[in-house]
């Protein structure tokens, strides 16, 4: 597949961003803030974006989304990144869905990806327990009751937690830490007993938020996947979600770097404007070369999902990683170059470091990713 | 059967019948690199022979028009005669700058005089080509190059000094930026002349450089002759050609960085040994190696978009600015590596036991790509102000 994009990609990326340049902008976001919203994102305008499809964009037409793939969905989370759009779009469509397709029977599937297609229900993942994303570490113990479980244990960093209609619980039905064999799923629909969800105010001021477990039962039917066995389609899924979330911070870092170099060109010191200094002149250009990069890999690795390529576990760390590494490099340039004016709130500068951080974080930073990248390597 | 899958089997069938069998093994060094000329380097007699088989049809340039000593051949079967060739290991019959670089420059501004009197023979080796550009004074800076050239009429009388001027010592004919002229900008009165090298005004002197041995030379120019009908394009506007030529030269330099089959990781795991986990046992360089097969997957990457790009018509976009710059900083890591994974072997000079020191030279050497054919600082410059629209001081 040639690394551009088709007539109807460059349609959906030119829709997307005019939509949410309107609609979900850094000035909406920072209005959601300072209003305290829990949800952390518009219901009115999620409704919108239900509505033009984008809840279903990856999603197959026979579970009632477009069938787009993924590199459609992967220019909508750019452009979600470049405006600094909150939504669902990563919880649940990105990240839920996918587990859902990866693992779900036929009626999962039938009952949960058409819901989540048309914005009528949030499901989310409860994955990582400690400081850091660490899958196989996965220590919440799910036991045997009858012909169902019993769960215990903590997640944190649930995105949408408060909003969620659904949660993806990773537990252990056997095994110990750092084993791929005993890991199971299960769909925990929100407000069961023995679940309890309390919402964290995170620094990106989105809506992420703690699931306490305590004897909390789940049915057969509820269990996604088989039994010990959901290694491999949660990878599999957690390896489309870096993708999506490197997709969304390519939009971030690139628009943040497109701001900064506007501001050089207008910051006048010394009697004239900053960006004729040779010193920032270079940092900048590096920066650019950089972005191409990040452009190229997430491209590849978009593309790498819907062509099932054979190694998209190294493409999606290698993407991660490389996203992770950028993104964090040029926010902290977007600060430094700005100066004063972007330490203070008033600038919008902030916004792009406080999210960018939550998203290098999310399933797997810069260093969780080079490592796997280098284990996937051979060495 | 298509033309195409025609054109393929006779293709194949004449490859077969006249592709020497050691012209069909892999290159070893540059030695094995055929550059034609008067007085030619062979490292196997076949070299002579494969070339001028290769000629006849057209083959050693065969995107090139025919009446130039080129195939005619279309894309697609220029396409089909590299698959061809590399199907059998058939090595290319002639490298040259008169390919790479002289041959695309008279294409675009050459008059058919000159494209008839030079072209052909590019094609067939027969004249082996260098380029003057850099000077003591007109590296980074090249526009405000010094060495004169006096009109006198049918002829220039040439006078100054080149550098760098890559196999001089061994090239027929030089292709030279000079000045004609001083009176307006710096960028203005520079012409590009075509001149023999055979005349007692041209005196040439290698260069060592800290690798050792290296192809570069300094020109020297003392009255030397180039015949008028040998100016290329128009008589002061020679910049315009040299900036053409340079993209070539950037193009070429920036595919320095591709490695051999095995990964800096793979080979560090044979000399280092890994943990217990498996993973490389020094966990500092570990990360290294892993930054840098990251930024060489994404590179790649970006070279096959940026192809493809052009290929769906959307023209060469800004990611082409960055190539020169990325791919010899990339090249340069690399090697950097090679002396952090192979440790004393890699600073062997001499000697079998040591390859010859190959890991030590390369190493040196790589240090010029980010200084030949304009400095990673020059071509930061250029993403800065062509790109990214930053203003000048």
């Amino acid at each position: 597949m040639a690394l551009v994009l088709n007539e109807e990609q460059t349609m959906l990326k030119d829709a997307a961003a005019g939509f949410l340049a309107e609609k979900a902008t850094v000035a909406h976001q920072r209005a959601l803030r300072d209003e305290g919203d829990e949800r952390g994102y518009s219901e009115s305008v999620w409704k919108e974006m239900a509505e033009m499809g984008w809840a279903g964009i990856a999603i197959a037409e026979a579970y009632g989304g477009l069938g787009y793939g993924y590199v459609g969905l992967g220019l909508v989370l750019e452009q979600t990144g470049a405006n600094l759009s909150a939504s669902p779009l990563q919880s649940s469509v990105l990240i839920g869905a996918s587990v859902i397709a990866e693992l779900g029977s036929e009626k999962q599937k039938e009952e949960w990806l058409p819901a989540i297609a048309s914005g009528n229900k949030l499901v989310t993942l409860a994955l990582q327990e400690g400081n850091h994303h660490a899958p196989l570490a996965t220590a919440a113990a799910a036991a045997r009751d009858g012909d169902g479980w019993v769960l215990n244990g903590e997640k944190v960093l649930v995105l949408d937690a408060s909003s969620a209609d659904a949660f993806i619980v990773i537990a252990r039905t056997s095994g110990s830490s750092g084993d791929e064999q005993g890991l199971s799923a299960f769909l925990l629909e929100a407000g069961s007993a023995g679940a309890t969800v309390t919402a964290r105010s995170m620094v990106d001021s989105r809506n992420a938020g703690l699931l306490a477990l305590k004897d909390a039962r789940v049915g057969a039917e509820q269990l996604l996947g088989e039994e010990g066995g959901a290694w491999r389609g949660l990878s599999r899924a957690l390896d489309i979600a870096a993708i999506g979330l490197a997709a969304e911070m390519l939009g971030l870092s690139t628009e943040a770097f497109t701001r900064t170099v506007d501001y050089l060109k207008e910051r006048k010191q010394f009697g004239r404007v900053i960006g004729s200094f040779q010193g920032l002149q270079h940092r900048a250009a590096e920066l650019f070369a950089e972005l191409e990069l990040c452009r190229s890999i997430v491209l590849q690795a978009l593309q790498g999902i819907d062509n099932d390529d054979d190694n998209l576990p190294l493409l999606a760390s290698a993407a991660k990683a490389k996203l992770c590494q950028i993104t964090q490099q040029v926010t902290n340039e977007a600060i430094q170059m700005h100066g004063g004016i972007g330490m203070t709130d008033e600038h919008e500068i902030g916004f792009f470091i406080k999210r960018a951080r939550v998203a290098q974080h999310t399933l797997g930073d810069y260093n969780y990713h080079l490592d796997r990248f280098a284990q996937l390597g051979g060495f | 059967m298509s033309d195409l899958e025609q054109f393929r089997q006779e293709t194949r069938a004449w490859l077969e019948e006249n592709c020497p069998d050691s012209m069909r093994t892999p290159i070893t060094g540059f030695e094995d690199l055929y550059n034609g000329g008067r007085n030619p380097e062979v490292s196997h007699p076949d070299q002579v022979v494969w070339c001028e088989r290769m000629a006849e049809k057209g083959w050693t340039v065969p995107h090139w028009p025919r009446e130039y000593g080129g195939g005619g051949l279309e894309k697609a079967e220029v396409k089909v005669l590299g698959e061809e060739m590399s199907r059998i290991g058939a090595r290319r019959a002639l490298d040259s700058f008169g390919i790479s670089m002289l041959g695309p420059a008279l294409l675009e501004f050459g008059n058919e005089e000159q494209k008839l009197e030079h072209l052909p023979k590019i094609a067939r080796g027969e004249i082996r080509w260098c380029q003057g550009y850099s000077e003591p004074n007109a590296g980074s800076d090249l526009a405000s190059l010094a060495t004169r050239a006096e009109d006198k009429g049918d002829h220039y009388l040439i006078n100054g000094q080149k550098v760098w001027t890559s196999y001089a010592d061994k090239a027929d004919w030089i292709f030279c930026l000079v000045r004609t002229d001083n009176t307006g900008t710096k960028h203005e009165g520079i012409s590009f002349v075509l001149f023999d090298m055979d005349q007692p005004g041209v005196t040439v002197k290698p260069i060592k450089l800290i690798s050792g041995s290296s192809p570069f030379c300094e020109t020297f120019f003392d009255n030397a002759r180039a015949e008028k009908k040998n100016l290329v394009g128009e008589d002061g506007k020679g910049w315009s050609i040299a900036k053409y030529l340079l993209t070539h030269e950037r193009e070429m330099i920036s595919g320095f960085g591709a490695g051999p089959k095995k990964t800096v990781g793979q080979m560090a795991l044979e000399t280092i040994g890994a943990d217990a986990s498996g993973r490389l046992a020094n966990s500092v360089l570990r990360q290294n190696i892993a930054q840098y097969q990251l930024d060489t997957m994404a590179f790649g990457a970006t070279m096959a978009r940026v192809g493809d790009e052009v290929k769906s018509g959307k023209g060469l976009g800004p990611a082409s600015s960055i190539f020169k710059y990325y791919g010899t900083e990339l090249n340069k890591r690399r090697n950097e590596l090679n002396l952090a994974v192979l440790g004393e072997y890699a600073l062997g000079w001499e000697g079998d036991e040591y390859n010859g020191g190959t890991v030590s030279r390369d190493w040196l050497r790589s240090k010029g790509n980010s200084i030949e054919g304009g400095t990673s600082e020059v071509q930061l410059n250029i993403v800065a102000k062509r790109v990214l629209g930053l203003p000048d001081a």
